[in-house]
């Protein structure tokens, strides 16, 4: 290197570290590509064999969704989908019976170590269950496609109580804030409870999950419900909602179904108001809604991040590694 | 100066944090199941050398630093600074001992190294990852010793103190490794 090199210049070559000229070729190897061709086979065969009916829904929609964190590619007014999950719900209230999909999804977030813009989805919808059921077959699956781990189980408070030593219910915000604190810089100020829990999970609790195999927790904070039905536990109203991680990546988020089609307009509409609160506008999934009105039968589903769960599988630690072409290079 | 938001931060850039320059080391991209989205980044105090670990909101900025890599010439020290020329402008600058840091350990007159310049004045030195320097003093070799491992204390001209092999003597020209300083061969000289 001679003469001077500005500090932006450094950025670009930082940001493509092989040069332009080997981009084309793939950012995984063959063996990935073999890896995930035979993770697709074992899946349909996992859901074939319990008489799951595979699915397709559109990718390029009217409506997506209105979670204001959640932002979306748009393409001639309609919408790239951030999950099928709307879609889905609606084949389940026309009584579809038990279903999966594996498509693509897509969310509108920079290109990251763990996040690719345009990704792979697992989701499927099991009407009659519950959370503990559904838990317990994705357990069954993960058990078909990554050698013996080990299985633990933690409500979100357990959770919280072993591994940060404080009570997401009960503690208030100054204790929230002061637990982090102590071990963590913060460059921003969090605006809701809901952040400081998420930033003590992510910064003190998840990395004690790396060594501990299929961690699942479950019985969330009712304000982080999302779509998932509320339920009493103690003292306390918990949102029917787990999360699954394995080696400490945050693989799957799943419901017990919100199915109250009052309740569920109640929420878009308040993510809507916030949306109108940052000057954005978003309808809401009008069908959905008729949907959930006509009755959408008590089911329970889950989402699953197919290239993460290749990660797993194959030890890689940056998501370009399992996709054929990363999003740097499509 | 150009603002960099959160989305941008790449290993490399160089941004203002604290009123101090720092070169991003790492740039993790958070995205709870719901939730505010955020970055866990690690930066180096180019200062002080530290790292520090911090969050930011997804989507903040920061500064960025007037901060620029260039290759020089070593000159010479007075004791105080150590003084570095550009080759194609002939312009000098001197640092001082904080700045050059274990840089003056390895560098010799005429030897390449990049100096960092921050507002245009050097911020640190950093030597050739592989230098050439001469033996000055150490014990006397012992001849056909090649094959016991050992190591004996050698000084060279540039000061350094370094572990050599038994069968080195005063005179020879050895390859360092600078960022360990460690001894990795007889020089080529």
């Amino acid at each position: 290197m001679c003469g001077s090199t500005p500090a932006a210049e450094n950025m670009s070559a930082a940001e493509n570290p092989e040069p332009g000229l080997t981009d084309w070729q793939p950012s995984a190897s063959p063996d990935l590509l073999r890896a995930r061709a035979r993770l697709l086979e074992q899946i349909r065969a996992f859901f074939a064999e319990r008489g799951i009916l595979e699915v397709e829904t559109p990718l390029l929609a009217q409506a997506g969704v209105t979670d204001p964190q959640v932002q979306l590619f748009q393409s001639a007014g309609r919408y790239l989908q951030t999950s099928p999950e709307y879609a889905m719900k609606r084949l389940l209230a026309s009584g579809s019976g038990p279903i999966y999909q594996v498509c693509k999804a897509f969310r509108r977030e920079p290109g990251a170590r763990l996040h690719n813009p345009e990704f792979s989805m697992l989701e499927w919808y099991r009407p009659a269950f519950d959370s503990r059921q559904l838990i317990r077959e994705v357990e069954d699956l993960l058990d078909k496609l990554l050698p013996p781990r080990p299985v633990t189980r933690y409500s979100y408070r357990q959770l919280f109580m072993e591994y940060a030593d404080i009570d997401p219910f009960s503690a208030d915000l100054t204790q929230l804030s002061e637990r982090l604190l102590a071990e963590v810089e913060l460059d921003f100020e969090p605006v809701d409870r809901d952040t400081w829990l998420n930033l003590l999970l992510t910064h003190l609790i998840e990395p004690e999950l790396a060594e501990m195999g299929v961690v699942f927790v479950y019985d969330y904070p009712a304000t982080q419900a999302a779509l998932a039905r509320l339920r009493r536990a103690g003292e306390q109203r918990v949102a029917e909602r787990f999360e699954v991680y394995v080696d400490g990546l945050e693989l799957a988020n799943g419901y017990a179904e919100l199915t109250n089609p009052q309740e569920q307009a109640a929420r878009l509409e308040r993510e809507q108001e916030q949306l109108d609160g940052q000057g954005e506008q978003r309808d809401i999934d009008h069908r959905l809604l008729q949907a959930l009105e006509f009755g959408l039968p008590d089911c329970a589903g889950v989402a699953l991040g197919l290239d993460r769960l290749l990660m797993v599988i194959s030890g890689a630690k940056h998501i370009r590694d399992v996709l054929a072409f990363d999003w740097e290079r499509a | 100066m150009t603002r960099y938001t959160t989305n941008e931060f790449r290993s490399g850039l160089k941004v203002m944090l604290e009123g101090d320059p720092c070169s991003i080391v790492e740039n993790e991209f958070v995205k709870p199941g719901k939730g505010q989205a955020f970055n866990r980044v690690k930066l180096r105090n180019l200062k002080t050398g530290r790292v520090w670990e911090r969050t930011f909101k997804s989507g903040d900025s920061l500064e960025g630093a007037d901060v620029m890599d260039r290759e020089m010439e070593y000159l010479y020290t007075d004791g105080e600074f150590w003084h570095f020329m550009e080759p194609d402008t002939y312009e000098q600058h001197q640092a001082d001992q904080q700045a050059t840091g274990d840089a003056r350990f390895w560098l010799q007159a005429q030897q390449r190294c990049e100096v960092t310049l921050y507002n245009g004045t050097p911020l640190s030195v950093t030597a050739p990852n592989f230098v050439e320097l001469e033996i000055t003093t150490t014990d006397p070799g012992v001849k056909g010793d090649t094959a016991s491992g050992g190591s004996k204390p050698a000084t060279l001209s540039t000061g350094a103190v370094i572990k050599v092999p038994l069968f080195l003597g005063e005179g020879e020209v050895v390859r360092v490794d600078t960022r360990s300083g460690e001894y990795v061969g007889r020089g080529k000289s």
